[in-house]
């Protein structure tokens, strides 16, 4: 029995949590959920090795030597992965801030509280890695088996990437924490976390868009532009790549570094972390810039007033307008390519139109789980003298009127340079996103806003048919830009993959008693 | 010879999940009358009350307001009525002066007569100085102010209350409590559940008591004094005796 207040303890007790909130969320607090669970997991995992096989057989046909170009490869898969986990590790440390849960009780208890956000930082370091691991594990494990076991040195690889991304998100959000203060960190962090997590992808979409007009991201990396401007090969910037490709010396280097770096910053910052705890718990009673100027009472409908509410809470909510709008990110390169190819090639724009329309499906999705499930009063609403239909016409055009306002500049844009893809596009992010939103009407489940990013797990069903549906509209939306009757195949297996969506769905009694 | 029909009638009404949480509870209320619906955790209480808002649908029975068939025209209904949960379901994101607006909103009323109303809820019920403050950082006394003004911003003819005293503080709970009796003495029907004991005892003019769904004992506090015997003056007494002999009896 470790001692209380020890870091063994504190220790323990995190695991113990850690592993309970795991469980709960991916089964849904369903305890019958477990098996199929596993099962989906195998499945899942068998999949991404024959996939992750399939896209690097071709690439080991000889022996992979540390070139430029190769190490310029290796290089970009560990940035992108490097950038996704400072990425998630900042928006973990900024959780640590905000959320309340047991923090009550640790601060206004005896133990010393910095053991605690030593542990939990710490926490975030193993959980940063290990969703990397189980990322990139399938094509480490493929390089392993088609040139070599030296690719091995990836795991540990990572591993030091983990604790040096950790290390680092904890003093940018600590340094946005006493720079900006704690009522704007949580939002700004937020939008920094996103815009790191997107900036390598996006940064090499937009340089290939540049110099070689196409997207293509490996293509980009293995030209000769890029390896003509790449440091020399004794260069210390090929370390880490030369690390995953089987150096044990700068391995274990790099390990040594990661860990002492990881252990300095938890140790630095733990102390100030429970400061930072407690002036972010005073946010919430801060009235200040919450006040609006006195005005009239305005006139309309029911249907009116509620889409009002849609916009106006979506509107002052920060946090979660930069969630449902960070995979607007992903449309900078799309509107660049749209901006260098203006009335000179419809081809290069035809590419445009499943990316919005896909977007579109998506952007749909979050938004309506927000309206519907994420509705704060669904008793008032449920007790109003509005018929369910008005109600969900309310939603549905709050919903629909959002993504529009979003995709509009965009396609504004497209009818200038190319009127038919421009039609194509706007019938299909309509179509997309009017199904992403049924979907969520169908499935809806009362929740907190709060629970927005974990929306996925109360329905895996509602998840995959929101997926699946975007990705047809998208395929229909292409297909019909290219002129090619193949287009109605894709929108009949949509209108399929709604079908079975609506199907599968909560009965129509459980949608009424919802509400009203 | 009153021709007017009560506020609120129910008849049969059952409701079953697991097993019945209602059954077969008749009870009816006039207009202007203050009820008091009491009893144990579990009761069937709330479950009552969210079938009368039109909240769920029951298993059997029926429920008219002031003769409206609630089951078969809710619309109508709920025009009337005013639903005001235990937990006050507000917009963090709104203002009071906004929630007043969409509420009013909702309820089809017109923005000059809504803002009037709204106005007056405001400053009678102490929510002046923050009336153009977001909600997100109020106390749960200020949250339920907001919900009740809400729910009296449409002027509604039944109002339906689970527990709108818990929580308050002395001050809160004394305005919430005279904002009802001015509100009853115009004409307005109130139903309450309420675990706060002397509240029903001093507001309300019937109190029914439910234990598994089903109506124990109904009348004035005399009434029920009558029904449970000499066990003491208090309704706490009379509660507490009337809930053990049915415990006992089943």
């Amino acid at each position: 029995m470790t001692p209380p207040g020890t870091y063994a303890w504190f220790a323990r007790h995190e695991i113990r949590l850690f592993w309970r909130d795991w469980v709960g969320l991916l089964t849904a607090g369903r305890s019958n959920r477990l098996r199929g669970l596993v099962i989906a997991a195998v499945v899942f995992f068998s999949i991404m090795h024959l996939l992750a096989y399939a896209i690097i057989a071709p690439l080991a046909g000889e022996p992979m030597v540390p070139d430029k170009q190769t190490l310029l490869v290796v290089t970009g898969g560990l940035l992108l992965s490097l950038t996704a986990m400072i990425s998630q590790a900042m928006d973990q440390v900024t959780k640590g801030f905000y959320a309340r849960g047991d923090l009550d009780l640790i601060l206004s208890s005896p133990a010393p509280a910095n053991r605690v956000f030593a542990v939990r930082m710490g926490a975030i370091a193993l959980a940063t890695t290990a969703l990397t691991l189980a990322i990139a594990g399938p094509f480490i494990n493929a390089l392993a088996v088609l040139d070599g076991a030296p690719w091995l040195a990836a795991y540990p690889t990572i591993v030091a990437l983990g604790a040096l991304s950790t290390a680092l998100a904890i003093l940018l959000t600590m340094g946005l924490f006493r720079g900006l203060g704690p009522k704007l960190t949580r939002t700004i962090s937020q939008i920094v976390a996103a815009v790191i997590g997107a900036a390598f992808v996006i940064g090499v979409q937009v340089a290939a868009i540049l110099s070689i007009g196409s997207y293509a991201r490996l293509s980009f990396l293995g030209s000769e532009t890029v390896v003509a401007l790449a440091p020399e090969l004794i260069s210390p910037v090929w370390w880490p790549a030369r690390a995953v490709m089987g150096d044990m010396a700068i391995l274990a280097a790099l390990l040594v570094a990661a860990a002492a770096v990881l252990a300095l910053v938890v140790f630095s910052s733990a102390g100030n972390f429970g400061s930072h705890v407690i002036a972010a718990s005073g946010v919430a009673f801060d009235q200040s810039n919450t006040r609006r100027r006195a005005r009239r009472f305005r006139a309309g409908s029911s249907k009116q007033a509620l889409r009002r509410k849609e916009w106006m809470a979506l509107r002052r909510d920060p946090w979660l307008m930069s969630e449902s709008l960070m995979q607007i990110l992903y449309l900078l390169p799309p509107a660049l390519l749209l901006w260098l190819n203006f009335a000179e090639s419809i081809g290069s724009l035809l590419i445009l139109v499943p990316i919005m329309v896909m977007a579109a499906g998506q952007l749909a999705g979050g938004l309506a789980w927000l309206a519907v499930s994420g509705e704060d009063a669904p008793e008032l609403i449920g007790s109003a003298p509005v018929t369910l239909g008005a109600i969900i016409a309310a939603k549905i055009e709050a919903v629909l009127g959002a993504v529009a306002l979003v995709f509009a500049p965009l396609l504004v844009g497209l009818v200038l340079a190319a009127p038919r893809l421009a039609a194509v596009a706007a019938l299909g992010i309509a179509v997309s996103a009017l199904s992403g939103t049924m979907i969520q009407i169908w499935f809806r489940a009362q929740a907190k806003r709060s629970r927005f990013r974990s929306r996925q797990t109360s329905s895996r069903i509602a998840t995959m048919a929101e997926a699946l549906s975007s990705i047809s509209w998208a395929g229909a939306a292409a297909l019909a830009a290219m002129g090619t009757w193949l287009a109605a195949g894709a929108a009949v297996f949509a209108v399929i993959t709604l079908a079975c969506a609506w199907a599968m769905s909560p009965s129509r009694s459980m949608a009424r008693a919802y509400f009203g | 010879m009153n021709l007017q029909p009560p506020a609120l009638e129910v008849a049969n009404l059952t409701k079953i999940f697991d097993k019945p949480a209602v059954d077969g509870l008749n009870l009816s209320i006039d207009a202007g009358e203050f009820y008091a619906l009491l009893g144990p955790n579990g009761a069937g209480k709330t479950t009552t009350l969210k079938i009368v808002a039109g909240l769920l649908a029951p298993n059997a029975g029926t429920v008219k307001v002031f003769g409206i068939d609630a089951l078969a025209d809710p619309i109508a209904a709920k025009q009337l009525i005013a639903w005001v949960p235990d937990e006050p379901m507000i917009y963090d994101k709104l203002t009071p002066f906004e929630y007043l607006e969409f509420v009013a909103g909702l309820w089809g009323m017109d923005a000059p007569s809504a803002e009037s109303r709204a106005s007056e809820l405001i400053e009678w019920l102490g929510l002046g100085p923050n009336a153009h403050d977001r909600c997100q950082g109020f106390s749960r006394g200020m949250r339920q102010k907001v919900a009740l003004a809400g729910a009296l911003v449409h002027e509604p003819r039944l109002l339906v209350l689970d527990e709108p005293l818990t929580g308050l503080d002395a001050g809160s709970a004394r305005q919430v409590k005279e904002v009802l009796a001015e509100r009853r003495e115009g004409g307005v029907a109130v139903i309450m559940t309420t675990h706060i004991l002397e509240v029903a005892e001093r507001m309300a003019e019937r109190i029914g008591v439910i234990h598994e769904g089903r109506m124990i004992a109904e009348g004035t506090l005399d009434e029920l004094r009558g029904q449970a015997g000499p066990v003491g003056d208090s309704l706490e007494d009379v509660f507490l005796h009337l809930v053990a002999e049915q415990s006992s009896a089943a």
